[in-house]
């Protein structure tokens, strides 16, 4: 199948600019866009251009050492892959009920990683765009600019991002590599010295976290023209909720709703995500197109990540956030906000509600308690989903006799979104680059849709050197006619 | 106390080459003048862990580095924008200056050529030759954790 813009009519007719790696997201992405010869868009395409290879690589090893070891998938997100391998596993060992120790150690593990993440997306990637504009100076448009013009701002956000390492710290073990989450429970509860640490300074980050949602929601009150029509398209959207259909994030059922709000299925139990789910493989990608299987793949495509959550849930259970929430709602007024940049508002919402469930959670005494494993009867396979601070992500596993990985699944949250991301590239490429010459600050505009999304395309491979961009304008007898690079060091040159 | 000197590894281990940093970290003895972090990436609060510090030292692995390893002084660089959601070395510096309003404690880079980098790979044998060169190298360093002594080190280009 086909979507407007996925594929030209005649390619080889056509200039191609190629921005390579897409900046300001985690990993490898590239974004091709075919022109003619008057700068007219005839094809689109967001590539994943690594492939990883992840599930193929757990095979054979033993269950225990799952969670450990997919949180070497990701530099950002480790406790959302720890989380979702855990709760899969928790069915292999036979805990179908977690202690509740168990099961909050967990929760505040999540909302800390919900916490730095939001916080590292918002104040470290996307507000050099949102403050300084999408085509501003690109040797300001960075966390550096950010700190230097908006000194208090950019302190902020690495004090709430430092924050929630902090809490995944005491809560995990460890920085990275945390154990702290095993199949069946946890393997420590929280100190009465560490939980009073994260007590000194939970209130003043629900304060900032507050002040970051006041900051973002002025700047779509400023400008509605361009907040709520950048890169906009109509999708379904779909996410975990809780039992009672408040906004949880780390347990509840799947929901979907249709592009008008209506509710296409909910209070799925996620262990049948597979019959709800299916992924088309493209030729052009190495990341699958996941779609509603009731829809088909051309029209079941949809959204996931903050701006669905915020939109699917009924309420949120803490106070502030519940507030914000309704404000966005009424915003947004009878028909859900689509606008990727809507996407920032939402994140803010829930980076609010991870601060107050910090807090609620250093209040409760189970969070010190030491009963910290279920057990029961042993199973063999097992699917386990969280809402991860991209989106929603299943982990699904089998294990033979010998307790060793027969089969994994991952489905991860940007993957869910890679038919939306194309989408949004495609509407910014028609509203701001068809007919133009082509500038750096309106490729710029490309990136800005994808990182609205926050996609997370690596595995952290970081290596120094590596990560170069070249824009290429190739002329439609293939000759080039200029060049943009950028080097590992960050610096340009033509 | 905090320990005077900071040696910070950035690497996957479960990424082939990646892991030079990490595994290099690992291999240095117990110091209570030295505290030893690592890291898939370097993020903005990592600023916060070099304050009070008298000299730090970034262990990474490179695709492009001059085997078998190449040792620098890191410097602010107001050009270093971060194309990622990690940071380069330089642009860390440059955050601590915004954050504390000070200059950030003299930084060195130890960068060990590495040459694979596929998940779920072991480090190639070639680059765990580097590694032992490095080691060896990081060693001589400890010895004298000193701004000048360092300096008399640095690769020459």
């Amino acid at each position: 199948m086909s979507f407007s813009l996925e594929t030209a009519a005649n390619p080889e007719n056509l200039r191609r600019i190629a921005i390579d790696p897409v900046s300001r997201v985690e990993g490898h992405g590239k974004v091709t866009i075919l022109l003619d010869d008057k700068n007219k868009i005839h094809q689109v395409r967001l590539h994943i251009v690594e492939f990883r290879g992840f599930e193929k690589f757990i095979q054979g090893r033993p269950y225990w050492e799952v969670p450990v070891m997919v949180q070497r998938l990701c530099g950002i997100c480790p406790v959302s892959h720890q989380l979702a391998a855990s709760k899969a596993l928790d069915a292999i060992v036979g805990a179908k009920h977690p202690t509740p120790t168990a099961e909050k150690m967990r929760r505040l593990m999540h909302y800390g990683q919900i916490l730095q993440s939001h916080a590292l997306h918002f104040f470290h990637l996307c507000s050099p765009d949102l403050l300084f504009g999408f085509d501003s100076d690109i040797s300001k448009r960075n966390i550096v600019g950010i700190a230097e013009k908006y000194p208090e701002t950019a302190k902020r956000g690495i004090l709430l991002r430092k924050f929630g390492q902090e809490v995944i710290r005491h809560a995990a073990g460890k920085r990275i590599h945390g154990t702290g989450s095993v199949p069946g429970g946890v393997n420590k509860s929280l100190s009465i010295a560490e939980r009073d640490t994260l007590l000194k300074d939970i209130y003043q980050m629900v304060s900032w976290s507050r002040e970051a949602v006041h900051l973002v929601k002025e700047l779509h009150h400023k400008n509605p023209e361009l907040y709520n029509s950048f890169g906009a398209f109509r999708a379904n959207y779909m996410s975990m909720v809780g039992m009672d259909g408040s906004l949880d994030l780390y347990h509840g059922r799947l929901r979907a709703r249709d592009d008008n709000g209506n509710i296409l299925f909910d209070g799925v139990d996620y262990n049948n995500y597979s019959e709800l789910i299916a992924e088309e493989v493209k030729n052009w990608s190495y990341m699958k197109f996941p779609y509603l299987k009731s829809m088909g793949a051309e029209k079941g495509w949809y959204r996931v990540g903050p701006l669905s959550r915020v939109q699917n849930c009924d309420f949120i259970s803490t106070p502030l956030a519940e507030i914000e929430r309704r404000e966005f709602m009424a915003y947004s007024g009878v028909m859900p906000m689509h606008a990727p940049l809507g996407y920032h508002w939402a994140r803010m919402i829930e980076m609010l509600h991870a601060a107050e469930m910090i807090k609620d959670l250093l209040h409760d005494d189970d969070i010190t308690g030491s009963d910290l494993m279920a057990t029961g009867e042993r199973g063999f396979e097992g699917v386990g989903v969280i809402e991860a601070p991209r989106g929603t992500l299943i982990h699904h596993y089998r294990v033979d006799e010998n307790d060793l990985i027969t089969m994994c699944n991952l489905i991860v949250s940007t993957t869910h979104n890679n038919q939306a991301m194309n989408e949004a590239v495609r509407r910014v490429a028609q509203q701001y680059l068809h007919g133009h010459e082509i500038t750096e600050g309106l490729l710029n505009h490309i990136e800005v849709a994808i990182r609205a999304f926050d996609p997370c395309l690596s595995c952290a491979t970081h290596a120094l050197g590596k990560m170069p961009l070249e824009v290429e304008v190739v002329g439609v007898d293939g000759i080039q006619l200029s060049t943009l690079s950028r080097s590992g060091d960050g610096n340009f040159c033509t | 106390m905090t320990a005077p000197v900071l040696i910070f590894a950035i690497g996957n281990e479960s990424r082939g080459d990646d892991a030079l940093g990490p595994l290099l970290l690992r291999q240095l003895q117990e110091d209570e003048c030295i505290e030893r972090l690592e890291d898939f990436q370097l993020q903005i609060e990592h600023a916060m862990d070099m304050k009070d510090r008298k000299i730090v030292l970034f262990i990474d692995a490179g695709m492009n580095t001059p085997a078998p390893f190449r040792f620098s002084r890191a410097r602010e660089n107001n050009e270093a924008v971060l194309y990622s959601h990690a940071l380069v070395p330089e642009a860390l510096l440059k955050v601590y200056r915004q954050f504390y309003n000070e200059a950030s404690p003299p930084s060195f880079i130890l960068c060990v050529r590495g040459h694979a980098f596929e998940l779920g790979e072991a480090p190639t044998s070639e680059s765990l030759g580097n590694l032992a060169a490095a080691l060896e190298f990081t060693r001589r360093l400890l010895i004298n954790p000193d701004v000048s002594f360092w300096d008399g080190l640095v690769t020459p280009i």
